[in-house]
């Protein structure tokens, strides 16, 4: 019978991302389905004849894009960059908020209904507001409505993260005679660590379509909302659709980096 | 037994009660307890589900507090005797800090006290060779079976070579067989460290096995109802043993002087002799 734990020693191997074990198909389908609306659309608008103002062709979209990808991608950058920011900075805000609440019950009980009205405020409303607190050549404004609507996804999914330390882990805490800090340190950060990064996931696109709406509101230009209003105000349909094609691949991209980071966080975490 | 003489019994636990809730709700789970474990001992405590024997241990251990009666743990406050870090402990599930490796969870005690780099690193390669896992120490615990987290669990029990180590249905969660070698490796552990042990468990002859005396508990409200001592039934004491003891005459006397008093059947002159001690 002692021959059977060594056995197992030849398979342990480092853990890897679950990635891996991801199937072609389940890859293949989507892109497929992809592949097929933008064909059914470009038929739809040349059998038609929609007009580009109503809806271009996914060809003439392209046209634009190839035409001005240098500016697409600073647009995207300057957009990128307010987003980024912004979502790190909420991301600390709405973690060291709900390690506050969850570790003084009364905070959690104060918080919540302020919480719940800031989840229901359409942060980007506040532009104009902001814009005129910070004055309307800096990114300030915009900085801040990312953060804003990042840091309350956060704070939730981190709260119910911190609640699942297990009792086990606790009692074991209490045994050790560890000191608050260390407890938060040892135990319920690391508990809460996948929970933290599920809500920056969800958060992740949020943050990019709220610094991208905020332009729209005023503010320096460059970014890709201003871009998508200006060509459209110049009624350069096809151009507008390139950099709303721009925003789609950032936002992905947010979500896909957010994504990655979450399984690598969670890799030790599946119940064991 | 040649254990460094403490003078104080590792635990003593004199009239202790412990009731849960308040008015018509009031659960007793603990009447009116006493029970001393010397230096060096293996105890267990055995009984039905709700006889409070859970309750027992996390009181030793500080984790819950008794409604009236003391509690000591060498002589001191079981409050004291936490935080001077005199016990050792392990649950039934592992309960490993599943982002740590294994060599990580083992050295948790070590690191939370402030022990050195130097220090820790030679105390885990020396407890993970103790518990037969020293290929293992860069593994995560998902990557272990149960018995082998639990065996993770015990090392880092001991990592502080506590002269007393407080178990509850460590082995609970694992099949027959493993259980046995568990149990093989459990008397092979204390005889090396020479601590004494408080063991909660659902089964008679696991009980009977590893310990030196064998504590009987009922329920509603949660009692003592006798203590059978194994080494009055011609086994030796609990260091010394073999897995050969599961095969003696004295095991199977004991495991029906257990077996007699959890059902409260009294085989006339055995359960006397439980009772008595």
């Amino acid at each position: 019978m002692t021959a059977v734990d060594p056995v197992a020693a030849g398979r342990v191997t480092r853990p890897r991302l679950p990635i891996t074990e991801v199937r072609w198909s389940t890859v293949l389908a989507p892109l497929g389905l992809g592949a097929l609306v933008v064909l059914g659309w470009e038929l739809l608008v040349d059998r038609a004849e929609i007009e580009p103002f109503i809806l271009p062709a996914p060809s003439a979209i392209w046209e634009q894009v190839t035409a001005n990808a240098g500016t697409i991608t600073d647009g995207a950058t300057v957009t990128g960059r307010n987003a980024l920011i912004g979502m790190l900075a909420g991301a600390v805000v709405g973690v060291l908020g709900a390690a506050v609440a969850g570790t003084f019950r009364f905070v959690d009980q104060m918080a919540a209904p302020v919480v719940a009205a800031l989840a229901v405020i359409p942060i980007v409303a506040l532009a104009p507001v902001l814009y005129s607190m910070f004055g309307a050549a800096v990114n300030t404004g915009r900085i801040i409505v990312a953060g804003v609507s990042v840091a309350v996804p956060v704070y939730l999914n981190t709260l119910r993260g911190i609640r699942q330390v297990r009792a086990v882990h606790r009692d074991l805490m209490t045994a050790y005679a560890a000191k608050p800090l260390q407890v938060i340190r040892t135990v319920t950060l690391p508990t809460a660590t996948p929970y933290v990064f599920t809500g920056l996931r969800v958060a992740s696109s949020l943050a990019v379509i709220a610094a991208l709406i905020a332009e729209y509101f005023g503010g320096p230009i460059g970014g890709l909302g201003k871009s998508i209003t200006s060509s459209a105000a110049s009624s350069n349909y096809p151009l507008a659709w390139a950099y709303v094609s721009g925003a789609i691949v950032l936002g992905l991209l947010f979500y896909v980096v957010t994504l990655l980071v979450e399984l690598w966080f969670s890799r030790h975490h599946r119940p064991a | 037994m040649s254990t460094p003489a403490g003078m104080e019994p590792a635990i003593s636990v004199t009239g202790v009660d412990r009731v849960f809730g308040k008015g018509r709700k009031q659960v007793v789970a603990l009447q009116d307890v006493d029970l001393t474990v010397a230096d060096g001992e293996f105890v267990s405590l055995i009984g039905p589900s709700g006889c409070g024997k859970s309750t027992l241990l996390r009181l030793v251990a500080d984790l819950d507090t008794a409604t009236s009666g003391d509690l000591r743990v060498f002589g001191k406050g079981v409050r004291q005797a936490r935080l001077d870090q005199d016990y050792g402990i392990a649950f039934q599930q592992a309960g490993l800090l599943p982002w740590r490796t294994v060599a990580g969870n083992v050295e948790l005690p070590l690191r939370l006290h402030g022990a050195s780099a130097a220090m820790r690193k030679a105390r885990v390669a020396e407890l993970l060779d103790l518990v037969g896992l020293s290929d293992f120490a860069k593994s995560h615990p998902d990557q272990l079976s149960g018995g082998m987290q639990q065996r993770v669990a015990i090392a880092r029990a001991l990592a502080e070579s506590p002269r007393l180590l407080l178990m509850d249905e460590p082995f609970g969660a694992l099949d027959e067989i493993t259980r046995e070698r568990m149990q093989n490796e459990l008397v092979r552990i204390c005889a090396e460290t020479g601590a004494a042990v408080l063991f909660v468990t659902h089964s008679i002859p696991e009980a009977v096995f590893l310990s030196d005396r064998v504590v009987v508990m009922s329920p509603r409200p949660g009692r003592i109802t006798g203590i059978v001592d194994v080494r009055a039934d011609g086994l030796v004491g609990a260091h010394d043993r073999t897995e050969r003891a599961r095969d003696e005459e004295g095991f199977f006397r004991a495991v029906a002087e257990v077996r007699s008093l959890l059902h409260g059947t009294p085989m006339p002159t055995l359960a006397a002799e439980g009772l008595e001690k």
